[in-house]
């Protein structure tokens, strides 16, 4: 169940890369118009390395790890009701198209409070190196499950 | 007062407004590029069935594009240091062609030298749909031209 987990750090998923044409992709459906998003000459002129991913692009790699953790139905947690609550990244350096990351799923908190769940996740994401890249935190809510005995 | 630009940005400095616009296809786009394939995003049976008024976006997408409103400002996405919201208020999606519009609304709140000669600006974002504040204490921390 998902009290079992606060405090623990799921294993590190495999190495996501950065692809060039997802980070166009993202940037085109949120309409971000900075040309360094989707235009290389535009991004090297600027100096640098390759397109820089939009400032919330790390939700195409950390939501879909929250989802593979908590729409597990062996972790107890309704996700048909969840709700997002909040969501906070923190850059430690750019994120670029071509970037090789690894994440961290921390369970940082569950707190139970009429009748809902609060969980506050944390994904810490690093480069091969293990050196960091950015910190993402988030806070989901649902309903508290009624088991049947 | 609006700022010509962030070099100078000071606290009390107001970003140029966006509004944006956010259809269904805007959702599924967004699904496909984000790869958060939740129903309530998309089925209007699923939404309605988990007691939602209709298919909501995805509190992402509206993060994302309240983003927008300080990359536009900034000019280069790769100067946001750090970013952060509330998602308070359902963005209910209707499934017409006019969906809803996303008001967007900033202030600078705070300008801070960092050790290494940069200078960071704190701006407060507002969010709202039809005059109600949809994220809270949205925020974007900036790391300015110099």
């Amino acid at each position: 169940m998902i009290a079992e987990y606060v405090g623990r750090a799921l294993p590190s998923s495999r190495p996501y890369v950065v692809g060039r044409e997802k980070v166009r992709e993202f940037a085109l459906a949120v309409g971000e118009g900075a040309l360094v998003c989707t235009d290389l000459d535009a991004a090297r002129a600027a100096g640098h390395p390759d397109l820089v991913a939009p400032p919330t692009f790390a939700a195409t790699f950390t939501i879909p790890a929250m989802e593979a953790f908590l729409s597990d139905p062996a972790v107890g947690w309704d996700y048909s009701r969840m709700v997002h609550g909040d969501q906070s990244f923190t850059m430690h350096r750019p994120l670029y198209a071509g970037d090789e990351v690894v994440t961290t799923l921390h369970v940082d908190e569950l707190r139970s409070r009429g009748g809902s769940l609060f969980l506050t996740l944390r994904f810490e994401v690093a480069d091969t190196a293990g050196e960091p890249v950015l910190t993402a935190q988030a806070l989901f809510v649902t309903v508290a499950a009624v088991e049947p005995s | 007062m609006t700022t010509a630009g962030p070099v100078d940005a000071a606290p009390g400095d107001t970003l140029p407004p966006l509004v944006v616009r956010m259809t269904r296809l805007d959702l599924v786009k967004y699904a496909g590029a984000s790869g958060d394939f939740n129903p309530i995003h998309w089925s209007e049976r699923f939404a309605v069935g988990v007691g939602l008024p209709n298919v909501i976006a995805h509190g992402m997408l509206t993060m994302a594009l309240a983003g927008r409103l300080v990359t536009a400002w900034i000019g280069d996405p790769a100067a946001v240091v750090g970013y952060s919201a509330r998602f308070t208020r359902p963005v209910v999606v209707p499934d017409d062609d006019a969906g809803v519009e996303l008001e967007l609304t900033g202030t600078v709140k705070a300008v801070d030298a960092e050790g290494d000669g940069a200078r960071i600006a704190t701006v407060a974002i507002t969010a709202a749909v039809a005059g109600k504040t949809v994220l809270g204490r949205a925020v974007a921390r900036v790391r300015l031209p110099v």
